[in-house]
């Protein structure tokens, strides 16, 4: 098999799919830079401050923002890093990451669920960079269920 | 070389990223280091800038690296605040702070006490943290606890939630850790007295007034 025949045509993917697979990767940029920031605040020991909220104090100073001494933030990096590289090859034609992508967004939206849920039930307190994040990875999910598989996709 | 190009922004967006984060990490690392040189710098009185109780020229002086959430901190303070009264003007006590990981609301409480140090209030705080130890450890609302106990010294709350925020009483913490893990303290509580570390074994009532005692034979009151 030659390195061409492992790309699929991109002629499968119609000119809507490559924009909202162009839209899904310039999201999780702004993902990816969100968590880059908590990312560097957690490793420095720094809380952000959430513009006078005490909000992000509480969240990210609490245990529930590390895992085994990991910064939860740090996953973030991985998850939206991963979303946007599978949404750029995706919108190139390379239909075998879209499963790649839908998997990564319906993870990144289970881990979204479960912190929600530790700001409104446990901490009481929303850090608004995390809402935003959340606010993102909700967006990839939408765009995953609005975005059909090609015809003569398996999925 | 349309090909390569998703491979090629990939790679450059991971790049960017790494790039980025290792520019701010180090930014922030600098930013920290001078708000520490700052705050040093803005308290002109060393013994001023350290929380120490007793005479200044105490001939002992006992160093406690401390964690507000931790049991045995908790027991020495009590057995610290009988020493202080039994040795009077020959003891002075220095508290640094050595919130441990493991203790979930350790940094907090931490935070909480340099706060309320900055409207001079600290071994207040720092007595009642450690009295109401088993509440606060326990609750869900510490930052409501402390702001209640910030009350209850009489401080101004508004600016103890501020300042138990501040990147000054965030930067005091951190030096203090690091001056800890510079002279070797990896738990607490660690006590030196007149710089000689009390071994584990001895931090109890009778292990600290032995060494003090060995310490006031070796150099007297003046």
């Amino acid at each position: 098999m030659t390195r061409k025949a492992k790309r699929e045509p991109q002629a499968r993917g119609t000119r809507g799919r490559t924009f909202l697979y162009a839209f899904a990767a310039v999201i999780s940029l702004a993902g990816l830079l969100d968590a880059t920031y908590l990312t560097v605040l957690a490793l420095t020991g720094e809380t952000a401050t959430c513009g006078g909220s005490t909000g992000c104090f509480e969240v990210l100073g609490s245990v529930y923002a590390r895992i085994a001494g990991i910064p939860v933030a740090s996953f973030g990096v991985l998850g939206y890093f991963s979303a946007f590289s599978f949404a750029i090859f995706t919108g190139f034609g390379y239909e075998r990451t879209r499963k790649l992508f839908v998997l990564t967004v319906w993870a990144m939206f289970a881990m979204t669920l479960w912190l929600l849920y530790v700001q409104a039930f446990v901490l009481h307190s929303f850090c608004r960079y995390c809402l935003f994040s959340a606010a993102i990875t909700f967006l990839l999910a939408g765009l995953v269920v609005a975005t059909p598989p090609p015809r003569g996709s398996e999925d | 070389m349309k090909k390569y190009l998703p491979f090629l922004i990939v790679l450059a967006v991971g790049l960017l990223t790494l790039g980025g984060g290792t520019l701010l990490y180090r930014a922030k690392l600098r930013a920290t280091a001078a708000a520490a040189k700052n705050s040093k710098a803005a308290e002109a009185d060393k013994a001023k800038a350290l929380h120490v109780r007793g005479e200044a020229k105490a001939p002992v002086t006992l160093e406690e690296f401390g964690d507000f959430q931790c049991p045995p901190c908790g027991t020495l303070a009590g057995a610290l605040k009988q020493l202080e009264k039994d040795y009077g003007d020959r003891l002075r006590v220095i508290f640094y702070e050595f919130p441990l990981r493991v203790h979930e609301h350790a940094r907090e409480a931490a935070f909480a006490a340099e706060a309320a140090g900055l409207q001079n209030h600290f071994w207040e705080m720092h007595d009642l943290l450690y009295q109401e130890q088993a509440n606060w450890s326990k609750g869900t609302d510490v930052r409501g606890m402390f702001k209640a106990y910030a009350g209850t010294l009489g401080l101004e709350v508004d600016r103890f939630l501020r300042d138990m925020e501040s990147a000054e009483v965030k930067a005091r913490v951190a030096s203090e850790q690091k001056l800890g893990t510079s002279r070797g303290v990896e738990s607490t509580p660690t006590v030196f007295i007149n710089s000689e570390r009390v071994p584990v074994p001895s931090l109890n009532p009778a292990g600290l007034r032995a060494m003090i005692d060995k310490a006031l034979q070796e150099k007297p009151a003046p």
